[in-house]
């Protein structure tokens, strides 16, 4: 009687393990394909920058150093090497890019072109993607860590070899600030 | 949603023991047929509700109405495009297809039995009266109720309803013309006492007044599931002001959207009929509105933006 009450026990332990395993291989992949989704609108936005620069590029030949140095971080942005590095070299296109157009808003011609505007809006709208994309993974990966960590899973995840996913954070303390955009040039 | 399941087995085996009595014997024809009768109207709708919505309410694919826009109009609907594939990312969804109704109210709506089979519509009103923020405000609400899988709950609901609304009518058309088994009923309840008839009674007015006890709890999960979906809608966009602003745009535009009609009300952000129930709060509100006031949705948005500001 005793032995069969042990073994419904090693059973239900085993099914336990067996379930919790599963559960947190699933959402081991989920915070793998939101790490990858950053990436598909990381390479978008590469690739729209180079037209956006053309297209403003005549209208706007006061601004030379703005739109160098969007390129310039794009190129950067490009080279980077690992998670940290593209975070940060991403975040400085980031701040490029809004500057150029906060910049651009000064220039009555552009605001009123249709395919300027369009591409805007194109890069506003990959901006949000990046950052959406970024939220999501963020999202998913807390859950997949707290799923870790809460007790009794703890008991089992450390010994199947999970690991808490890291969070995308901004790590230089230039990209914390808020970017100072100078409007008085024209 | 048992209560539901519930009222629905009563109504069903009160037509089983009242009409079919004797003759029934064990076997519960009246809710077995009215089980089949809802599960077939339910299965329809689930999976060709999303068409048949679409179609009613006219909706266009947004590639074919961005192909005979103006350059103005295609920068709008673009936007719509981007806010679409933006919300999809923050859902972790894949993209639901959209649609443009030609309406000039400003609504939208969202169908489909899975995310994977989802729609989403807004109205051409929608696009031309709101900015950016707004709009994407309003896409979270809708993409929320994808995630929530909102459709699939309204859609048993709805045959939930259907089911007892048919019910009662059979009922009801069977007391008109059941005389002679009613005798037979007599006879029977002699031996059944005053706890039969306490039962009959019960059951009687639960028939008269079933239709309307159905929809009243239909509406009870609409609402719910209505600020449930402004609450994610703002998880989404971690910007609850957006949708805040673009309900009080959508509030004062009060003409009612023709294009939708009543079956399709409550998947939309706001009372497509423009209902005076909707706007008041109070009993009669309580009961039978597809959505909450909206005074009450824009001012949980708005606390949740402060919750937000002092935290950070």
């Amino acid at each position: 009687m005793f032995a069969i009450g042990v073994l419904i026990v090693l059973a239900a332990l085993v099914l336990w393990a067996i379930a919790s395993y599963n559960h947190l291989v699933g959402m081991r992949n989920q915070v793998l394909n939101g790490w990858r989704q950053i990436d598909v609108q990381l390479k978008r936005r590469h690739d729209l920058i180079p037209n956006l620069v053309n297209a403003v590029r005549g209208s706007m030949d006061f601004e030379r150093d703005t739109l160098t140095s969007v390129m310039e971080a794009r190129a950067k942005a490009l080279t980077a090497s690992g998670p940290a590095d593209a975070a940060q070299k991403e975040g400085q296109l980031s701040q490029a890019l809004g500057r150029l157009l906060a910049v651009a808003e000064n220039y009555p011609t552009l605001k009123s072109n249709d395919s300027v505007k369009m591409l805007q809006e194109e890069l506003s709208g990959t901006e949000n993607k990046v950052g959406f994309a970024r939220q999501f993974y963020n999202d998913i990966a807390t859950r997949f860590n707290t799923a870790q960590q809460v007790f009794p899973a703890t008991l089992v995840a450390s010994s199947l070899g999970f690991k808490p996913a890291e969070l995308f954070e901004i790590t230089e303390q230039a990209d914390r600030d808020v970017p100072v955009v100078d409007l008085s040039r024209k | 949603m048992l209560a539901f399941v519930a009222f629905l087995v009563f109504l069903g085996f009160g037509f089983d023991t009242f009409y079919m009595g004797m003759s029934g014997g064990y076997v519960p024809v009246g809710s077995v047929v009215a089980l089949g009768v809802g599960s077939v109207s339910a299965l329809t709708s689930y999976f060709h509700g999303d068409r048949a919505v679409l179609l009613a309410a006219g909706a266009q694919p947004l590639a074919d109405v961005a192909a005979s826009a103006t350059d103005a109009d295609k920068l709008k609907l673009r936007q719509l495009d981007n806010i679409v594939d933006e919300m999809a990312i923050a859902a972790g969804l894949p993209r639901p297809r959209v649609y443009v109704v030609p309406d000039p109210d400003p609504n939208a709506f969202a169908t489909g039995r899975d995310p994977a089979h989802a729609s989403l519509a807004v109205t051409r009103g929608l696009i031309d009266a709101l900015d950016r923020e707004e709009l994407q405000g309003v896409v979270a609400h809708e993409m929320s109720h994808i995630r929530n899988l909102d459709v699939r709950v309204m859609t048993v609901v709805a045959a939930l309803v259907g089911g007892v609304a048919l019910l009662s009518d059979w009922a009801r058309r069977g007391m008109m013309w059941g005389g002679g088994s009613r005798r037979r009923d007599d006879d029977r309840r002699d031996g059944g006492g005053v706890a039969g008839i306490v039962l009959f009674v019960l059951w009687l007015i639960a028939v008269m007044l079933a239709p309307l006890i159905a929809q009243a709890l239909a509406m009870l999960v609409s609402r719910k599931r209505e600020f449930l979906a402004d609450a994610s809608g703002a998880e989404l966009t971690r910007n609850p002001i957006g949708l805040a602003d673009a309900l009080e745009k959508i509030e004062s535009a009060v003409a009612p959207t023709r294009a939708i009609n009543r079956g399709s009300a409550h998947l939309c952000i706001a009372d497509p009929l423009g209902r005076p129930v909707n706007a008041r709060e109070g009993f009669w509100s309580d009961l039978f509105a597809s959505h909450p006031p909206m005074s009450a949705r824009i001012a949980a948005l708005k606390e949740m933006a402060f919750e937000d500001g002092r935290r950070r």
